[in-house]
């Protein structure tokens, strides 16, 4: 038990292992079918989160604009769908048979050469991943080579999402405007709509979600994830030590983008449809809140944030629509001002050291305490390498912190 | 189709008023987040929400007038203007107190931080107002057109807007630049260290200058409750441009605000009048963002030491 409890509170694989418990077996365990296929939804959600923690926590790069990568990777998809929606057959009555019904509404009468690629279901997978990918590359560099960073960065990432939004909503021939693509129905004739293409997809959704966390596991565990963190915390030492910067920030900005494109198709999958309303810049800042809330620095925890922000998002707006606003607003601004390093903060300043205090407490007799004591120091040890891991705000906080007691004590 | 050349001076004439009513629209706009964000490098994403405060105000003490004393009617307006910019300043100042000084060295979660403000105030509205539009009942002399020749109509609301952002734009031109205030925002923004050594109290005097760009920032709403209906999410549709048209200006620089605002509506409402509304819009954002990406630091950048 004492062991366990010690993996659970030093072991990152730990939380991985607990929220694959959570993910795969807790939730489909007790939720009806209709409250799945919604965690489902929110767990698309969530790879916008992980992208963030990556991007956001890990290199210091805010985006306010993570929703257009989520609704290229859905509108991918969504455009194979709606193509295979909209055969000859089930089409007859439009004056253009076989073309999607909201250009036959706007008076197309032929699909445009862009959306032909699209009948191909490989084409729609690799849309999804590269059509993001390329669009991050192409604002990336053209940013980060000019050395645009911090608050302009965020402001130009909103502004493309307006521009995004405007063109979708604008150009309502081609793709479908204000309502987006709907009435979805087969993926290569499997019908997406029943039950059990609901705990399908349900699963596949959250085991893509477990690559997508091991994935970015793995790019913070090599040096590439330290120069991140090194880049975020002082960009200049980094860069008078021969690295080019720019070309990193382009990096951890297309995998975040590419997350997200993932998430979006994922998300038009399981809900059956796609519009400008998941673009935008409102969800795009919504997401950010969700990495906030479940901590910035934590993969694991921007699930658990994901699903918590969602769950009240759900609950309060079916029980209490006026108050859901004043709460998602209290949460904005606690988060920043309270806990910085979100639930994982929580997690690691209050939990953790409980449960290894715990341990400690247990071996009373004195000839067994030699190992422990031993042990130790070469866990403060380890602790005091990782500081590099905390986020920013936490030295600044706690300084102003210890200012203020100062003046008090002399 | 025989276009004449007086029609063709008139379309000119027309469409040059619709670019500088544009303009003032995003001078006016632009002007209270170029002193909090481009003086003080504040992210106020409420600002928008601020700009409702000043419009709601408008629109309560219009109805407030018309119940108590209705003979006041021509004259209410002026007195509202006054009154928003008290309020919006008032609210500028408890945010500051509450939040906004908490956060000064972490930009990032001001921004956070303050689009949680916007979506608290934006309830505030939706639970006093409701969540429909509302528009005031505007004065008479603020209604209907002037033609000085046939054929051509220039509204006066349009033409008010635009005088009361020249006044404004004046008042904080002279304030920034000839006002003791503005010698210490001045020097707070440009050291803050030093200022603070001399004898500036930098706090107030970031207090003071948040409040005063929330106060213009009610004017900006108060004025453009003669253009447009006011409703609880309204200030979100003006943040992105805002922001925009201080970021292109070059932050610190005011004159640099005037003159991207005046680009900004002058292609826009040109590039409409070719082109469907929502095109020109992503052009001229496209445009924006181009520009900024060949000068990150804007049209008119201040040198200054970092």
């Amino acid at each position: 038990m004492d062991k366990f409890r010690r993996w659970i509170a030093s072991s990152d694989m730990a939380s991985i292992v607990v929220l694959a418990i959570v993910v795969f077996a807790v939730l489909p365990a007790t939720t009806d079918i209709f409250r799945l296929n919604l965690i489902g939804k929110y767990l698309t959600y969530a790879f916008v989160a992980v992208g963030l923690v990556m991007l956001w926590g890990y290199g210091g790069i805010l985006s306010l604009g993570q929703g257009v990568f989520f609704g290229l990777g859905g509108y991918c998809m969504a455009m194979f769908l709606k193509l295979e929606a909209s055969d000859p057959v089930s089409t007859k009555i439009q004056s253009t048979p076989g073309i999607p019904d909201f250009m036959d509404w706007n008076q197309l009468t032929a699909l445009p050469f862009w959306w032909e690629p699209f009948r191909h279901l490989p084409v729609a997978l690799i849309g999804m991943l590269v059509v993001p990918m390329v669009l991050a590359a192409v604002i990336g560099f053209a940013m980060f080579k000019r050395r645009v960073g911090g608050v302009y960065f965020a402001i130009i990432t909103q502004a493309v999402a307006m521009i995004i939004t405007v063109l979708i909503i604008g150009q309502q021939g081609y793709t479908g405007g204000v309502n987006g693509i709907t009435d979805l129905k087969t993926m290569l004739g499997w019908d997406i709509r029943t039950d059990s293409a609901k705990y399908i997809l349900y699963f596949a959704n959250a085991i893509l979600l477990f690559v997508a966390i091991f994935a970015c596991r793995a790019v913070q565990r090599t040096k590439l994830g330290t120069l991140l963190l090194a880049m975020r915390d002082k960009e200049d030492r980094v860069r008078f030590s021969g690295y080019d910067v720019a070309n990193f920030k382009v990096f951890v900005f297309c995998l975040a983008a590419t997350l997200c494109g993932v998430g979006g198709a994922m998300f038009t999958l399981q809900v059956g449809f796609m519009s400008p309303s998941f673009v935008g810049i409102v969800p795009s800042i919504e997401m950010v809140i969700f990495a906030a809330v479940g901590g910035r620095m934590s993969l694991v925890g921007a699930v658990y944030g994901t699903l918590l922000v969602n769950f009240g998002k759900t609950y309060f707006s079916e029980s209490f629509p006026e108050m859901w606003l004043f709460l998602m607003a209290a949460l904005f601004i606690g988060v920043v001002m309270a806990f910085p390093n979100g639930l994982a903060g929580l997690w690691e300043s209050y939990v953790k050291p409980w449960l290894l205090r715990e341990r400690q407490a247990v071996p009373v007799p004195a000839p067994e305490k030699t190992p422990a004591v031993a042990e130790d120091p070469s866990e403060a040890e380890a602790a005091s390498t990782r500081p590099v891991a905390r986020s920013p705000e936490h030295a600044p906080a706690s300084k102003n912190r210890s200012d203020g007691v100062d003046p008090a004590v002399a | 189709m025989g276009l004449s050349a007086s029609d063709l001076w008139n379309i000119v004439v027309m469409q040059g008023f619709a670019g500088l009513s544009l303009f003032s629209v995003l001078l006016l706009m632009g002007l209270g987040l170029a002193i909090i964000f481009g003086q003080m490098g504040v992210i106020n994403m409420a600002h928008g929400e601020f700009m409702t405060v000043g419009a709601y105000t408008i629109f309560m003490l219009s109805s407030l007038t018309e119940t108590y004393a209705p003979s006041l009617m021509p004259y209410y307006f002026l007195v509202a203007i006054a009154v928003a910019f008290v309020l919006a300043f008032a609210a500028g100042w408890l945010a500051e107190w509450a939040l906004i000084r908490h956060l000064y060295r972490r930009p990032l979660d001001t921004l956070l931080a303050t689009w949680g403000l916007s979506l608290g105030m934006q309830q505030i509205f939706r639970s006093t107002f409701g969540a429909k539009e509302v528009s005031p009942t505007l004065p008479e002399w603020l209604l209907g057109s002037w033609s000085p020749t046939e054929g051509l109509d220039i509204p006066i609301n349009g033409m008010f807007v635009m005088g009361l952002t020249l006044l404004v734009t004046g008042g904080v031109f002279l304030m920034l630049y000839r006002s003791r205030w503005g010698l210490r925002v001045r020097a707070t923004v440009s050291n803050r260290g030093m200022a603070n050594a001399i004898g500036i109290n930098t706090r107030n005097t970031d207090r003071m200058t948040f409040a005063i760009g929330c106060g213009i920032a009610g004017v900006a709403g108060a004025a453009f409750t003669t253009i447009g209906s006011t409703g609880p999410t309204s200030g979100s549709l003006y943040i992105v441009d805002a922001f925009l048209v201080v970021t292109f200006g070059g932050a610190a620089s005011l004159l640099g605000t005037v003159a991207s605002a005046f680009g900004i509506a002058q292609t826009q409402s040109i590039t409409e009048f070719f082109l469907t509304g929502s095109m020109a819009k992503v052009l001229t954002l496209l445009a924006i963002i181009t520009i900024l990406m060949i000068r990150p630091q804007g049209l008119f950048a201040l040198k200054m030491r970092r």
